[in-house]
């Protein structure tokens, strides 16, 4: 037992909270005494506190990650997230699976800002510091794991509590000492390279909305009701490129490894972050306007304010388990909920209170932006943000009224729209169309006064340009939807105009450039969301005509297929086959057939019964031992097109009780045009001793052709052996070996049932079975006299697989998008930063 | 008037209407019962039900059936009125369907058949676990 390593731990948890609450403490001595001496020395003191507060953090990052490492599986944390075969690289997502881990990692981020902060903020430093070191306390509280005397209550949830302080396990009564010798294991959707940098990417986004706010709620309190706009910007720029990038990693991670078909699934949880962020959006928009053009002050922070207690409310949504039944992936309450909803409603009454009591001093707007004004059609545009925003938060928010309506002891029955992508889509695509045209046109009133006429004109060949990319898409991809015409046709108005805005700026001053290629991006991601979403194409219809259920007596679509192994199906111009389960080799790229090795009792070690070839290239010699990733089964689907290979696809399964038992993942072909996407949706098990047919009988010769279960075999020859398995056999027993050739849709078998005698009179029979025909051969007897041989053969159900196959056709438009999108908030945010 | 107005007016109106769709597409939770006078009453709005998969007396669950070409399957659950419900679901069945303690299905009747679009399953969570993995 390692006991130290964990105190110590739990001691940098206390002074990390501590520590905070101290730096709060002392920033705000240092606002309020009047002596400048003082002034220093707690200013001085702030700091010392907020850095050993640092410090801290990065103590108890550094020990939990010790115990995950060094898998001290006495500890609930490694126990329930780790495990000993778990690969060195998915060591660091066991980190942030749990819950504490995620809000250290907060934490984290949110400390290191600080620290920038106090060291290039001089001026804000006091009140901005009591912000952040307020919400660091709230956060370190998270993990605080303090038990309150007296009042049996619970203050946050530790990482370092032990295994048997954390469940009951009847073996704790018996040893107290006893540790498991392996850990639970990391989710197999987890083990993903998209989930060792999503997750700090999302939370670093979340810790960059905390400046904006923290400035903000700095000038309400000292009365500098604009100047905090400069100082904030930068970190809202580069905030929303983060966040805006955290979350498309997600939506990549999601699209690669879950089976749900797509990247974005309008969950709850994805809804959550997805609110912050079109509101830290619109949040940009406003305070750029009222950094250059004076305008929107009080807009400006409003939102800067809801942003961050948006990302309060997505944290409260997500952890204390409101979401329940609603979301499927949502965090399991930890009994934290008080204590989440302290923290959202601490913050969210104090600035709604700071706002009000400063709300007659803030100035106002002098006058009103005229329709000709940049002004205008940026104020638009966020506007329309704004209200894209509440139509994603209302029926996200559900589960929240409902329990709202409980509290005022009445019932209410409400649940979340019962297809949520048809739901949120046919809003979201509106306001799309119109963020689309808005910040398309605002582009055009950038430089000067614009008036009817001489917008007429600049319009004029952007509008033909954007008419004709127009026409050449829709001529190429054929588009004929009415809704997706529009969304189209505006996503290239927003592209052109920018590229248009682009042409000039880069000659004026490359430096403003940022804004629209941010905006360029986002017109290709509407474009690539559009096609891969409204044009997914299920290529594994099921389109056999048949009335599956007579019941129903209606004809269903069915998007799933059912594959015999080596069969072809062909639809949606592919022809689909199921070839083999595979593993994953661990030591070398790529995969082994399962039929193609032989277990040994080291469940990560294989022999090969055959040279292992992957792909052309030879991997391991037959009778090689190497190591494999048993837990995966992998199905080796191939996609051909005019008879030639389209793809190999390897879709992947994980049956794990202990992770609630069934994982699939897709696998993706990508071509620039479309992905072909497939994954597992059912699977045979082979727990069950198969259903064998009637034992059919053959009397053959040696070279003689016969019929097993509709495949051509040849006995080739009958051989004396010595032992069996390895097993040497006694000096009167007498086995012998048939091999019999048997002719499969690719690749040649061989079936070797042996027929024994023992003791002179005691006849056995090992069958041998060749599992990718679906047949099993026994050696019934021999007829020495007429050279013959007496086999048994019988079949069963070929293995199957059901799949579900998926082509998306210009994905990578989105992707594209993302890309120019994260350049523009790049030099965007840059520009803001050197000034 | 001004056009600030103007879009004053449209931007309430927008969001009046986002508050009021929303009341209108959203489901709700109902037991069989409720949801069989919904569609006799000419209700097609997809509705949750919550129940548990009917199971015999020695705990094996009854009433499975897998069409031949497992692609899709019916089941009977057991709402929180006890009443029982065939239930069929256009998809093969997910291979931890059986290890289910809570089903919730969204859909509607057709006739006396209750169709699902959807189904969430509601497994026994690893953080609830209280025992340690068998064979540790």
């Amino acid at each position: 037992m390692h006991y130290f390593i964990g105190n110590l731990g739990h001691l940098f948890v206390i002074t990390s909270m501590v520590a905070s609450l101290v730096s709060a403490f002392a920033y705000w001595k240092n606002l309020n005494v009047a002596d400048p001496l003082k002034q220093d020395s707690w200013r001085t003191n702030g700091r010392v506190a907020f850095y050993i507060h640092g410090i801290a953090v990065l103590g108890i990052a550094a020990i939990l990650y010790a115990i995950i490492q060094q898998h001290y599986f006495e500890y609930h944390y490694a126990y329930s997230h780790s495990s000993l075969h778990l690969p060195g690289q998915y060591m660091i997502s066991c980190f942030w699976e749990g819950q504490e881990g995620s809000f250290l990692l907060w934490m984290f981020w949110q400390a290191v800002i600080g620290i920038i902060l106090i060291h290039t903020q001089r001026a804000w430093e006091a009140p901005v510091m009591i912000v952040f070191a307020l919400v660091q306390a709230f956060l370190a509280s998270m993990i605080l794991g303090v038990v309150i005397p007296f009042a049996d209550f619970k203050i946050g949830s530790s990482p370092f509590i032990l295994l048997r302080d954390a469940m009951s396990d009847p073996i704790f009564k018996i040893n107290p000492d006893f540790i498991p010798k392996d850990g639970h294991g990391l989710n197999a959707l987890l083990q993903n390279y998209w989930m060792v940098i999503h997750p700090p990417t999302l939370f670093l986004g979340f810790a960059l909305t905390l400046p904006p706010f923290a400035f903000c709620l700095a000038g309400l309190w000292q009365k500098k009701y604009s100047e905090w706009i400069k100082p904030a910007l930068p970190w809202a720029l580069v905030g929303g490129a983060i966040l805006g990038l955290g979350i498309l990693m997600g939506g990549y991670w999601a699209y690669e490894t879950l089976s749900f078909g797509g990247y974005w699934n309008w969950d709850p949880v994805e809804n959550a972050v997805y609110v912050p962020w079109i509101i830290l959006i619109a949040a940009i928009h406003v305070m750029m306007l009222q950094k250059n053009k004076g305008t929107a002050l009080k807009t400006s922070i409003i939102l800067a304010i809801t942003v961050f207690i948006l990302i309060l409310y997505s944290t409260f949504l997500t952890r204390s388990g409101i979401l329940g039944d609603a979301s499927v992936h949502s965090f399991t309450d930890l009994g934290l909920s008080g204590q989440l909803l302290l923290y959202l409603l601490f913050f969210t009454i104090s600035s709604i209170g700071l706002i009000i009591i400063r709300w007659k001093n803030i100035p106002s707007d002098e006058k009103e932006s005229s329709v000709y004004s940049n002004e205008f059609w940026i104020f638009l545009g966020a506007t329309v943000l704004c209200l894209m925003g509440f139509q994603v938060l209302m029926p996200t928010s559900i589960p929240v009224y409902n329990k709202i309506v409980e509290l005022f002891g009445s019932h209410s029955n409400l649940a979340p729209p019962a297809n949520q992508i048809q739901f949120y889509s046919k809003f979201q695509l509106w306001f799309a169309v119109a963020i689309a045209l808005v910040s398309g046109t605002a582009q055009f009133f950038w430089w000067n006064k614009m008036d009817k006429e001489k917008l007429k004109k600049e319009l004029l060949t952007p509008l033909l340009v954007t008419l004709v990319v127009f026409a050449l898409i829709i001529a190429i991809a054929k588009v004929y939807e009415p809704t997706y015409l529009i969304l189209t046709l505006c996503g290239v108005y927003l592209i052109i105009s920018n590229i248009k805005f682009l042409t000039v700026s880069l000659k004026v001053n490359p430096n403003l450039s940022g804004g629209a290629i941010a905006h360029i991006g986002v017109g290709l991601m509407l474009i690539g969301i559009m096609f891969s979403a409204g044009y997914s194409k299920v290529v594994s219809l099921n389109n056999s005509g048949l009335i599956v259920n007579k019941e129903m007596g209606t004809e269903f679509n069915r998007d799933n297929l059912l594959l015999f192994i080596n069969e072809t199906k062909s639809m949606a111009g592919y022809d689909i086959e199921y070839r083999s389960e595979n593993l994953e080799l661990r030591k070398k790229k790529g995969f082994v057939r399962k039929n193609d090795i032989d277990p040994t009792s080291d469940p990560y070690k294989v022999v090969a019964n055959k040279n292992i070839v992957y792909q052309n290239k030879k991997l391991y010699s037959a009778k090689d031992t190497f190591e494999v990733y048993p837990e995966n089964t992998f199905y080796e689907i191939e996609m051909r097109r005019n008879g030639k290979v389209a793809a190999t696809l390897y879709p992947r399964i994980q049956i794990n009780p202990a992770m609630g038992g069934f994982l699939a993942s897709p696998d993706i072909k990508r071509n620039f045009g479309r992905d072909i996407y497939t994954h597992v949706s059912a699977m045979m098990t082979r727990d069950e001793e198969p259903n064998w047919g009637k034992t059919e009988e053959v009397k053959a010769k040696i070279g003689q052709q016969f019929f097993v279960n509709d495949y051509v075999a040849v006995l080739e020859k009958v051989e004396r052996v010595d032992n069996i398995d390895g097993v040497q056999l006694d000096g009167e027993d007498v086995a012998v070996k048939a091999k019999i050739k048997l002719q499969g849709e690719h690749e040649v078998f061989y079936a070797e049932p042996i027929f024994l005698i023992r003791n002179r009179s005691e006849v056995g029979r090992i069958p041998s079975e060749v599992n990718d025909l679906g047949v099993r051969i026994t050696l019934l007897n021999i007829f020495p006299q007429t050279n013959e041989f007496l086999l048994g053969t019988n079949a069963r159900q070929k293995d199957w697989v059901v799949i579900k196959a998926l082509e998306k056709p210009y994905i990578n438009v989105l992707w594209l998008g993302t890309g120019v999108l994260m350049i523009g908030f790049g030099i965007a945010a840059w520009r803001r930063i050197r000034a | 008037m001004k056009p600030q107005y103007i879009i004053a007016v449209i931007v309430i109106a927008v969001a009046v209407g986002i508050i009021i769709l929303t009341a209108g597409d959203a489901s709700t939770y109902v037991n069989f019962g409720q949801a069989q006078q919904m569609a006799a009453e000419g209700s097609t709005t997809p509705i949750h039900v919550v129940g548990q998969l009917k199971k015999d007396e020695a705990g094996q669950i009854v009433g499975l059936e897998n069409s031949i070409d497992k692609l899709s399957f019916s089941f009977i659950l057991v709402d929180d009125s006890k009443k029982e419900q065939k239930v069929y679901y256009n998809e093969p069945m997910p291979p931890d369907f059986l290890r289910s303690e809570k089903v919730v299905v969204i859909g509607g009747y057709q006739g006396d058949q209750f169709i699902a679009k959807k189904i969430l399953l509601k497994c026994p969570s690893k953080y609830q676990e209280q025992k340690l993995d068998e064979g540790v």
